[in-house]
């Protein structure tokens, strides 16, 4: 019998990620929102360091917390958002919203019914997580090779993209 | 095996990919809208890690950083798209911009 410790840890931090990410995306001030945003980011890199994906934790907090975050709160102080925290926050689309949270609550109570035994996936292929970055490079450089180098393309067209858009004149 | 089963993963990630969407359809801010938006992907970065944990396999987490890669790039062009258009139009409210809508 395993100890309880490691499905504590999860559910408290699937409460923190499902409550943060609520309260991000009703905030009236987007700061806030942002501020919210970090602390779901940070849940999700504690659920990766769980799951034995110590590379990928230390990735989420240093791209998403360090690098994205910091982008969005650079946007939000050039783009004037007093008047906009001031106005109607939501608009429509409240029959999508609907059928999307009803199909969410029939899929909990399903799950719910079955149990988490009910549900079966794929057996473990006998391949080993450890160690963390040495595999994940092997897979990057080795057996992912070209679409690394598609995605080392697409973050530079990005770049250039987004200087372009971001520039007064285009002299 | 892992102590927490995978089947709760995959729920966390559906639950909180309903909220990012929730976020996109009802939010006019097209700030939150992107922040959203990340919070979707940060859903399927949980699932793919949950399987590549349940798999033992480190494809998983591999094709995990392929969507943080997207991410950025999509946050730095949506954010260069939202300086453009606080530029132009003085809004960023998404039911605002309405120039093609006839």
């Amino acid at each position: 019998m395993q100890s309880v410790l490691p499905s504590l840890f999860f559910y408290a931090l699937a409460t923190m990620i499902l409550v943060s990410a609520v309260v991000t995306i009703t905030r009236r001030n987007a700061v806030h929102s942002v501020i919210w945003l970090i602390s779901t980011l940070l849940g999700i890199a504690g659920l990766f360091l769980h799951q034995h994906a110590e590379f990928l934790a230390a990735v989420q907090v240093i791209v998403y917390i360090g690098g994205i975050t910091v982008l969005f709160l650079f946007v939000i102080m050039l783009v004037n958002l007093d008047e906009a925290a001031k106005k109607k926050q939501f608009a429509g689309q409240w029959k999508i919203v609907v059928i999307c949270a009803g199909a969410l609550l029939a899929e909990l109570g399903f799950f719910i019914f079955k149990g988490a035994e009910g549900f079966y996936f794929a057996e473990p292929a006998g391949g080993s997580l450890q160690p963390n970055t040495q595999l994940i490079a092997l897979a990057l450089y080795r057996d992912y090779l070209l679409p690394f180098e598609l995605a080392s393309l697409l973050l530079l067209v990005a770049m250039i993209g987004a200087v372009v858009l971001a520039k007064k004149d285009l002299k | 095996m892992p102590p927490v089963p995978t089947a709760h993963y995959v729920f966390l990630s559906a639950a909180l990919f309903t909220i990012g969407m929730i976020g996109v359809l009802t939010r006019r801010n097209v700030v939150i809208i992107l922040i959203s938006i990340e919070l979707m992907l940060n859903a399927v970065n949980i699932n793919l890690v949950a399987f590549s944990n349940l798999l033992q396999s480190v494809n998983g987490q591999a094709f995990a950083i392929f969507v943080i890669v997207d991410a950025a790039a999509e946050a730095a062009v949506g954010l260069g798209i939202v300086i453009a258009l606080f530029r132009n139009k003085e809004t960023i409210q998404a039911d605002e911009i309405d120039l093609m809508k006839w």
